[in-house]
């Protein structure tokens, strides 16, 4: 293993972290939710009355975020490197596994870790070697 | 009240996501690959946010109601199962291929072009196919 410093950004990272953390400890404290992405936005494609406005609200505030980060600092470049058919493949299996695995790296990796959950250990775990996996077949047995 | 709160909420992680690098897949995916050059960024934006999360969900376990007079909604399900596990594990390969989880994919929606919405119409199909296949498992078992 070698560390790729030209890429490294301990401060910022540990800074956009905190601000993650004080999302998810707003929405818990004054929503009393938890901040699971695929869950607010899986609980959508099964809309119940009462259920629809604060799941469409957190959503669209995260869709507004990077217009409103433009506004303050330029906003850093995004670069997909996957081709179109791996793509459609990787957004299916996302969707499948955070809906049957109840979480995804914001449920189980951020609040479920927060609140010392084994089932979101386990969960993070799995996801984390899945993903460790993947890109170690992908980048250096296939790639 | 607690609309203006979910909205803010979802601003405050977008922003998050931004600073922290992990809305550039290309950046997560330097993470994930441990045995070529890499990035320990994420780690790093893990420490930040459990480090805060873990104050407040000691809070929200103390309370009955959140500050606004809603339910405290905290996960009761203790069962560790195959759903759990294989769910993660197939979230965890797709995750690797593309560098994106639904936060980064969602924030990109209006920004970030075709590819962006390619995988996140993708994501809601996959949503969906979970909904139809949970609806007809609770038919067979009804």
């Amino acid at each position: 293993m070698t560390i790729d410093w030209s890429n490294f950004t301990p401060w910022s990272s540990l800074a956009g972290g905190i601000l993650i953390g004080i999302a998810a400890a707003m929405f818990i404290l004054f929503n009393g939710r938890i901040a699971g992405i695929s869950g607010i936005l899986g609980g959508l494609l099964r809309p119940r009355k009462g259920d629809v406005g604060w799941r469409a609200a957190f959503i669209i505030g995260l869709i507004l975020a990077p217009l409103v980060y433009g506004f303050f600092a330029p906003l850093p470049a995004v670069h997909i490197d996957t081709g179109a058919g791996l793509i459609v493949l990787a957004g299916i299996l996302v969707g499948v596994g955070t809906r049957y695995g109840s979480g995804c790296t914001s449920g189980h990796g951020v609040c479920g870790l927060s609140r010392l959950s084994p089932r979101s250990m386990v969960a993070t775990a799995a996801f984390m070697s899945a993903g460790f996996l993947t890109v170690y077949v992908a980048r250096h047995v296939v790639g | 009240m607690q609309l203006l709160f979910a909205l803010l909420a979802g601003l405050v992680f977008g922003g998050g996501l931004i600073l922290s690098g992990m809305a550039d897949p290309s950046k997560v995916i330097g993470f994930l690959d441990l045995a070529g050059k890499w990035d320990p960024s994420l780690a790093f934006v893990m420490a930040g946010a459990i480090g805060v999360g873990f104050l407040a969900f000691r809070l929200a376990g103390r309370r009955a109601n959140s500050l606004l007079g809603e339910p405290m909604q905290l996960p009761t399900s203790r069962h560790i199962d195959r759903r759990l596990v294989l769910g993660s594990l197939a979230f965890g390969v797709g995750w690797g291929l593309a560098g994106f989880c639904p936060g980064p994919a969602l924030l990109n929606v209006a920004v970030g072009g075709g590819k962006v919405i390619l995988f996140v119409l993708a994501m809601l199909g996959g949503m969906a196919l979970f909904e139809l296949s949970a609806k007809m498992f609770a038919r067979r078992a009804g």
